[in-house]
């Protein structure tokens, strides 16, 4: 182990950075920058097998592998993750329905503890560590590397589907059809509509194309850099509203063929995008929803979204399915998952958020860590009631901004 | 497919620069002197490159041990086409304004081994009719400071010695490059407080040795900018620059 900092300083691995709030945070202790264990350790081009260390990024790997026919068999909205942190927050991606979070699909990481131990840990060897580190926000050790199931793929096409609808029941409706056809699934809510409107949006679904449907490979599209942060946040009421509006109505091919970067990962090619949002910055939000209670709660959340004025413009909705990976703090279980991003504007928003809070609450549902910079500790015991039983895993030298947050410490 | 020889390997930036050679299609033999890290980064590169990667671990201050080295790599090979001499130690300045020993050890390390290496690579490339010698110099090795100047020496030694070979072999089919970065984000920096718009990472370095090559550059000045810092340091009359406190 590489010399820790004196104690009383405490520790935190970093991935990348890309959770929204403060599980990759540390204030007044020390981050271990995990970025720099970035190399490949074994690929098995037959089996889909890939380990690699933990601070390998999925842009990394997807590079690797999707010439060679392989895809991730989870992957979140962006590529820049590292294998850690997508296991720290156990990460689920449009096909959770199907395919369950990311730990799913871990088959074996070493786990590096202050004391020097190392930890293999595989679902069925030291099966407790692996439990409580998938989903374990980086508080258990440092992850040093990982090994993965990837899934098959023919080509780097998707076979893309849009549709639009009218109201949440409609698509309540649309997602069973959709989700027995596709394995990747998420709607965009227009999260500005009201009344006979309200949880109207468009149905995204997609999969991997068959053998022999693909064009020539595309050419490279640059990214484009949202260059700073402009004192206020470009992202308000007003064009929030009408980028709503407009991307409802906006044509779109109905069924068509896209390559897979733009479908799964739409806003990494505006980099620093978060800059839009003004220096203050923004909130992300994203609750689960029990399957029983998740019409009346997910219709209470968009009314009161409605009435805040404070509209969301990434607002997804998706399913998660019954398979989860056993993590003691993961956030995926069964129900549906609605993600919002709030412009920062101090008191109004964080009541706002408190207020949806409750629904989440009432309704047994939870919020996710790796979004979050603001939930309470009373909120967080009810979300994860198996916190207790995690918090015996804790490396004695580990901590976090999150975790001294909802602790109350 | 090129087939590249790395001395130096476990350099921060040699391997960025290896990891860029490998995704347009490289075999590599790489030498360093500590065999478990040179064998974890061979293991990566095979899987970014789908080649078996060879290696050697070696106290590059040995040179006598060089001419044997050179012939095992290029059986390894079966041919050179690039190489890249990129080890090298910043050593700490006050400490070799006290000890002579210490002084000539950092002049061996980054410019008598550097020399000797690229002779030999010279020499084969000119016998085979074709090559790319590529090495990491430094913008240390422009002009004498009292910062670094044990260090500085030893880079500016290799960079006149480059031109020279430059000129002997162009028209010969064979390319020299020297490498001058700036400050740049590694292991050899680590003491450093690392803030400022004038510090790289290893891999914008990388970009710009590959660019090099494609583009067949004599002397290049990694990020750009250094380019122009350097002029006006170098413009800097004698007279004026012994009394600043560089
Ligand atoms: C545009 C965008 C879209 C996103 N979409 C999704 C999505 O669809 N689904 C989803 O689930 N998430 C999504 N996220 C969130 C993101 O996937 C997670 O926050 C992810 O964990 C970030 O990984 P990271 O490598 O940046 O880790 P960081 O954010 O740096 O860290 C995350 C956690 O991992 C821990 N950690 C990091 N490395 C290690 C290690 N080596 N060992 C132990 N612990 C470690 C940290 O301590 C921290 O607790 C999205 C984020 C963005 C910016
Ligand atoms: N970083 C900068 O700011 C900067 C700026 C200008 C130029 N450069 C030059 O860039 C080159 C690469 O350096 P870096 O920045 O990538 O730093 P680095 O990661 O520290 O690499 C230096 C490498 O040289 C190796 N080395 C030193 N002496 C050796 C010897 N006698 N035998 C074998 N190997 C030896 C070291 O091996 P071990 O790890 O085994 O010790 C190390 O891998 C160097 O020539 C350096 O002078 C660097």
């Amino acid at each position: 182990m590489p010399a820790l900092p004196a104690e009383p300083l405490s520790c935190l691995p970093f991935g990348n950075g890309r959770s929204y709030g403060d599980v990759c945070l540390n204030g007044g202790g020390a981050l271990l920058l995990a970025r720099g264990l970035d190399r490949f350790i074994a690929f098995d081009p037959a089996a889909g097998l890939l380990r690699a260390e933990a601070g390998v990024l999925l842009s990394e790997i997807l590079a690797l592998i999707v010439s060679r026919g392989w895809f991730p068999p989870v992957t979140p909205g962006t590529q820049f993750v590292t294998l850690g942190g997508a296991i720290a927050n156990d990460v689920h991606g449009k096909n959770h329905h199907l395919a369950g979070s990311f730990g799913g699909h871990v088959r074996a990481f070493e786990l590096l503890r202050s004391d020097g131990e190392r930890l293999t840990c595989t679902p069925e060897h030291n099966a407790d560590w692996f439990r409580a580190t998938v989903g374990g926000l980086g508080l258990t050790g440092l992850i040093t590397w990982v090994e993965i199931q990837l899934q098959r793929i023919a080509n780097p096409w998707i076979v893309a589907e849009n549709r639009r609808f009218a109201s949440l029941d409609e698509f309540l409706a649309l997602n069973a059809e959709y989700e027995a056809r596709y394995p990747y699934t998420v709607s965009w809510i227009d999260c500005a509509a009201r009344g006979r409107a309200l949880g109207r949006g468009i149905y995204m679904a997609g999969m991997h194309a068959p053998p022999g449907l693909m064009k020539p490979p595309p050419s490279e599209r640059r990214a484009l850099t949202v260059p700073f942060a402009p004192p206020v946040s470009l992202v308000n009421n007003l064009s929030v509203c009408w980028f709503n509006r407009l991307y409802y109505h906006l044509p779109r091919p109905a069924r068509g063929l896209t390559p897979y970067q733009p479908f799964f990962y739409p806003l990494d090619n505006l980099r620093e995008w978060n800059r839009l949002y003004g220096r203050r910055g923004f909130f992300q939000y994203q609750c689960v929803i029990p399957p029983a209670e998740a019409r009346a709660a997910l219709r209470e959340v968009l009314a009161r979204i409605a009435a805040s004025g404070q509209g969301s413009m990434l607002a997804v909705l998706k399913r998660f399915g019954d398979q989860t990976s056993g993590g003691l703090l993961s956030f995926p279980r069964p129900g549906f998952t609605l993600a919002l991003d709030f412009p920062n504007l101090g008191a109004r928003t964080f009541a706002l958020l408190e207020s949806l809070d409750e629904v989440t609450r009432q309704a047994g549902g939870a919020v996710y860590p790796a979004k979050d910079a603001r939930m309470s500790g009373d909120s967080f015991r009810r979300y994860f009631p198996r916190w207790a039983e995690f918090s015996r895993f804790i490396d004695p030298r580990f901590s976090s901004s999150f975790w001294r947050r909802v602790m109350g410490e | 497919m090129r087939n590249i020889l790395i001395i130096g390997a476990t350099s921060a930036i040699a391997e960025a620069t290896a990891r860029r050679f490998a995704a347009g299609g490289a075999r590599f033999h790489l030498v360093g002197r500590h065999a478990e890290r040179l064998a974890a980064i061979a293991r990566d590169l095979e899987i970014r490159s789908g080649q078996a990667v060879t290696q050697e671990s070696l106290d590059l201050d040995r040179l006598d041990a060089h001419p044997a080295l050179l012939e095992r790599a290029e059986q390894a090979l079966g041919g050179i086409d690039v190489a890249l001499i990129a080890h090298g130690t910043l050593p700490d300045q006050n400490a070799c304004q006290q000890s002579v020993e210490q002084t000539l050890a950092a002049i061996h390390t980054n410019a008598l081994s550097v020399i000797s290496l690229a002779t030999l690579l010279a020499n084969a490339f000119e016998r085979r009719g074709r090559g790319t010698l590529i090495v990491i110099g430094s913008v240390a090795g422009d002009r004498g400071r009292q910062s670094n100047y044990v260090y500085g020496a030893a880079k500016g030694m290799v960079s006149l010695f480059l031109q020279g070979l430059r000129n002997r072999l162009s028209g010969k089919g064979i390319q020299v490059i020297t490498i001058k970065p700036g400050f740049v984000d590694t292991p050899m920096t680590a003491a450093f407080e690392k803030k400022g718009l004038l510090w790289a990472q290893p891999d914008r370095i990388a970009q710009g040795i590959v660019a090099a090559v494609e583009r067949g550059r004599d002397e290049v000045y990694l990020p750009w900018f250094w380019r122009w810092i350097m002029l006006i340091i170098l413009h800097i009359p004698e007279r004026l620059f012994k009394r600043l406190n560089l």
